[in-house]
């Protein structure tokens, strides 16, 4: 997929994506009209365990499900708002994103294709949840290796908060991923380096350093993500579509297992760079792998 | 590295499965078990790591993807055999490596791709067993083990399955050790201990009276019998995870987990 994000500030209107909360963002990406969320916040499904440690619940648990069309085929997407403990994963919010894409296996393999979308923004697991989270999200990284078989499983990651923790490997699984330059995508967040290997490893507060080694540009230019978009909420619908559009990666990224440790073997952990990184991981000279078709 | 330094893992390793194929950090080897072949993986120490940052048993770059392809080149070798072998997944780890080289990287692909072999090994029926045998913490369980059909630990010092670190833990939430140690006793998802973990539904087995530093003869046999019996059980189930709602422990603490999937179902499809 190609680079959609203009080099210069563009003096359009336009509406940002990232400034939408989570509800906002999944209707934006849905075909006008269609969209219709299950398990909202009048049904209160609420975490059980925020309450016994003294945190107020949100109605809907920082999760939106909804339903919908994309170019006129259904499709669901699982949307976190980032606003409610930081977009953390609990056992409700997690089994939400869970519950979607079991179901949307459970459509393909009757024969009727569910596009599915979920809208990174995440720290990982909610510690109040700790091993619920956890476990929540094992359930979604399975739902998201059997569903991808059948249909693109398309990750976004707009910022502000980015996707870490174990959540950030729920996003490499995904078939494709649209990236913003504000979005951020790492296991370990800035802020655990540090304080796990000390401030010579990484100093958290060097943004411009953090911004070079997991930024949404860099993760673009090295192919760890499919899609570089401007925070622009027509241009994240677009690579949306596209993703959609390219049907079921011949090989997922994920499944690359010998390309990957010969890109690996080629770099030397004492001199490597986020741009001396760029000329090993860009595909620009061996991509075009044929596609499958969609199922 | 001498014997009374092996870790819980490259022990383990030894007593179910002995020499591995494949050198540090990932071992790897095919061995008897019952009476079949199981393939046998685990992360293990390695101080001449090239990645400063993951020379202990922890899941880095390399380790992520070489536990891919050692499951990987498992499921080819059985893809033309009517009977896919055991993989037993022995779980010895401390955390994911934590540094800067290893978020450039991409060790979230590392550990994905890792959680991606575990799942399509089991997704291809092949029966996924994870043996605790020591920490099994957050990001490094993921990638190894908690994709497995079914899990067992030893119920010994130093077994636990955790999120976070308990100091970083504490630090993070700010409280002491010893009130997060407290919170465990109340908050069942908050607790450390396999007792804890067993309570969730996610524990297949705890396996007691193992000394899991020094097993004698009787012991080990024990372990590889608990291995026999849970991929036989693997082999008559479902190839997903939907068993782990399904015990009485889950319905009482995981209640809220089968809540949304039941009512979730129900208004998908009146859409």
């Amino acid at each position: 997929m190609s680079t959609l994000a203009s080099t210069h500030a563009a003096p359009l209107l336009r509406d940002s994506f990232i400034e939408l909360p989570a509800r906002e963002r999944a209707r934006s990406l849905l075909d006008p009209g269609t969209f219709s969320e299950l398990l909202g916040p009048f049904d209160r499904i609420e975490s059980p365990w925020l309450p016994l440690q003294g945190v107020v619940c949100q109605a809907d648990d920082g999760c939106v499900i909804a339903r919908g069309t994309i170019d006129g085929e259904p499709a669901v997407i699982a949307a976190i708002e980032s606003a409610f403990q930081g977009g953390s994963i609990g056992e409700v919010s997690g089994s939400k994103i869970a519950a979607a894409l079991e179901l949307a296996l459970r459509d393909c393999e009757r024969g009727k294709i569910v596009r599915p979308v979920v809208l990174f923004e995440t720290g990982g697991v909610r510690l109040q949840e700790a091993n619920l989270g956890l476990a929540v999200i094992a359930e979604m990284q399975a739902a998201i290796v059997a569903l991808r078989r059948y249909v693109p499983v398309v990750g976004v990651i707009a910022g502000m908060v980015g996707c870490f923790g174990g959540m950030s490997l729920a996003a490499a699984l995904c078939s494709y991923l649209v990236v913003t330059k504000q979005g951020r995508l790492g296991m370990n967040g800035p802020e655990v380096i540090e304080q796990e290997a000390g401030i010579e490893e990484l100093d958290a507060s060097d943004r411009r350093r953090v911004w070079q080694l997991i930024g949404g540009e860099q993760r673009a230019a090295t192919a760890l993500a499919d899609s570089l978009v401007d925070d622009d909420a027509e241009a994240v619908r677009a690579a949306v579509r596209s993703a959609f559009a390219l049907g079921v990666p011949a090989a997922h990224r994920s499944e690359q297992v010998d390309v990957f440790l010969q890109r690996l073997a080629r770099i030397d952990p004492a001199s490597v760079t986020p741009e001396s990184m760029r000329e090993v991981y860009s595909t620009k000279q061996n991509d075009n792998q044929p596609r499958k078709e969609q199922a | 590295m001498s014997d009374t330094q092996l870790s819980r893992g490259a022990r383990w390793f030894h007593a179910l499965a002995g020499d591995s194929r494949s050198a540090a950090p990932v071992w790897s080897g095919d061995a008897p078990l019952g009476d079949e072949t199981a393939r046998f993986i685990t992360v293990v120490p390695d101080p001449a790591n090239r990645f400063p940052r993951a020379t202990d048993n922890v899941v880095g770059l390399e380790q992520g993807w070489q536990l891919a392809r050692a499951v990987r080149e498992t499921i080819a070798a059985d893809a033309a055999s009517s009977t896919r072998r055991p993989i037993v997944a022995i779980v010895d780890v401390k955390s994911q490596a934590y540094g800067y080289r290893e978020e450039m990287l991409g060790i979230h692909l590392a550990c994905a791709a890792a959680v991606d072999a575990y799942a399509s090994a089991r997704d291809a029926g092949h029966p996924v067993i994870a043996l605790i045998v020591g920490p099994a913490m957050s990001g490094a369980f993921l990638a190894h083990g908690y994709q497995a059909n079914r899990i067992v630990a030893l119920d010994a010092p130093g077994t636990m399955v955790h999120a976070m670190g308990k100091e970083a833990a504490a630090r993070v939430t700010r409280r002491t050790v010893e009130a997060l140690d407290a919170l465990g006793e109340t908050i069942v998802p908050m607790s450390y201990s396999m007792a804890s973990f067993a309570k969730l539904g996610l524990l297949d087995q705890l396996i007691e009276g193992i000394d899991a530093d020094a097993p004698d003869g009787a012991q080990i046999r024990r372990v590889q019998q608990v291995l026999c019996e849970q991929i036989s059980s693997a082999r008559t189930g479902s190839r997903n995870l939907s068993r782990r709602l399904e015990s009485a422990a889950a319905q009482k603490n995981r209640a809220a987990s089968i809540e949304v999937r039941r009512r979730l179902a129900e208004q998908w499809d009146a859409v």
